[in-house]
């Protein structure tokens, strides 16, 4: 066994080339991961109550935008932004940027189901009180339901975000420099010890991920004891 | 920059060919997945609900190291490393057939089975309790039990999710691309580059599996309608 490559390259698996050079490896896994899922989170937030809302012209974008985001694996996702940015906008976006907009549009249609979800399950005497104490459609939404729901909807973000810290994985097929790329150069310079270099970036992605879903666990116990129940 | 649409070429001739094989070729590699992942994940469910500790032990650490990795390394990890964690004929024999493609299924299979377990454990957890004690009591042994009275009608609630985990394992699929399993991402990718024609190459890939995730959530919304409301407690 080979461990000496993989002790000799530990600290470019972590941040790349960083003081030297750009941040990479895990910590660039994680800054996307992060970045994905906060710009995710808006957009999900808009489609999910655009696909609740009662108004077709509202209604319809929103479901179209989720189920064929659904229905497509993400890495044609990545490929879209990537291959066509320069074909729509005239100039190449860089890899980063392609690949973070392509985990926002992607990841914002799994939030938008979980948003949607989220407001279902709350009792529907929740809106109908605010409405009655004379709040407006949209105000008793932001003040009553939203807040309420997006509580209860912490674990299930924790776990979209779980995902997606994974799904960053595929950013180092058009060449971003997160985790996996430098563990794919690391094993193409030392040629000896795939298994080594491979089996460490699993576990360091097992170490982030499984630290993330305990915590959704957590929190979904502490979280049981708020919820509004319908009776 | 003015860019010219040219459908044909991606619908007929060479390169339609290689959109048509490259369909076939998902297909195939996810049916072969989704069989091994059905009988991985079962064993693997039923090892987490056994009372032997250690087999409750082996497939909790299955689940979630699988889980809570990419499946993209897993792939790498499979196809370039296995060779040090595999015996030599394992090795031998598939070096001489098709190793891409047998990478691609084990890696598919052990991820998704990782899912597929957990569904399942949901699936018996929804069984009232007393169905298995009422069969314990008409003699049945443990594995009869579950044999004939739970697994049957666990699998009936699990169908759905179990179809949606199927429809991610087709997606998913797309990854095997990176190893050189020619499915329809790889061959989409491979239009792009031959002719610059990316646009409808993507475009008809996109469709093609908007297709398949269309008539997968079909049938999950008609199993639905058809057999789930019949179970009542």
């Amino acid at each position: 066994m080979h461990w000496n490559v993989v002790a000799n390259n530990f600290d470019y698996f972590l941040w790349g080339a960083y003081p030297r050079g750009p941040l990479g490896g895990l910590a660039l896994s994680i800054l996307l991961a992060a970045g994905g899922i906060f710009g995710a989170f808006w957009i999900g937030l808009l489609a999910g109550l655009g696909r609740l809302s009662r108004a077709l012209w509202i209604k319809l974008p929103a479901v179209l935008y989720i189920e064929i985001v659904r229905g497509i694996p993400l890495l044609l996702m990545i490929f879209w932004f990537y291959f066509l940015g320069p074909v729509l906008f005239g100039e190449a976006m860089p890899a980063t940027t392609s690949s973070l907009l392509a985990f926002i549009v992607f990841t914002g249609a799994y939030v938008a189901e979980i948003v949607r979800a989220g407001v279902l399950a709350l009792p529907r005497g929740q809106m109908e009180a605010a409405r009655s104490s004379g709040l407006t459609h949209v105000q008793a939404m932001r003040y009553v339901v939203l807040p309420q729901a997006l509580r209860n909807m912490i674990p299930s973000f924790v776990n979209q975000f779980v995902s997606l810290t994974k799904d960053t994985s595929l950013a180092s097929i058009i060449g971003v420099l997160e985790l996996t790329r430098a563990a794919d150069q690391v094993n193409n310079r030392a040629l000896t010890a795939p298994t080594e270099i491979y089996l460490t970036i699993l576990v360091l992605y097992f170490i982030v991920c499984y630290v993330l879903t305990a915590t959704s666990r957590r929190l979904e116990k502490q979280l049981a004891r708020y919820q509004a129940r319908s009776r | 920059m003015a860019y010219s649409f040219d459908w044909n070429l991606v619908l007929h001739g060479k390169y339609g060919q290689w959109i048509l094989e490259g369909t076939l070729k998902t297909l195939h590699i996810s049916a072969v997945a989704i069989l091994f992942s059905v009988l991985l994940g079962t064993l693997i469910a039923v090892f987490r609900l056994s009372r032997v500790r250690v087999l409750e032990w082996i497939a909790l650490a299955f689940t979630e190291f699988f889980r809570n990795t990419p499946l993209l390394v897993q792939i790498f990890f499979w196809y370039f490393g296995s060779a040090a964690v595999l015996p030599d004929f394992v090795n031998q024999w598939l070096y001489n057939h098709d190793f891409e493609f047998a990478a691609g299924v084990i890696a598919l299979t052990v991820y998704t089975a990782a899912f597929i377990a957990e569904e399942i454990r949901s699936g018996i957890f929804s069984i009232p309790k007393t169905q298995l004690e009422a069969s314990r009591a008409c003699g049945l042994s443990f594995l009869q039990a579950m044999r004939y009275v739970i697994l049957p009608q666990a699998f009936r609630i699990i169908v759905p999710p179990l179809i949606s985990q199927f429809l991610n394992l087709i997606k998913n699929s797309s990854l095997c691309m990176t190893i050189g399993v020619m499915e329809l991402t790889y061959m989409t990718r491979q239009i792009e580059s031959y002719t610059f024609h990316g646009f409808e190459a993507f475009t008809v890939a996109t469709l093609i599996y908007l297709v398949i995730s269309l008539v997968v959530s079909l049938v999950i919304t008609q199993y639905n309608r058809l057999f789930l409301r019949q179970i009542r407690y």
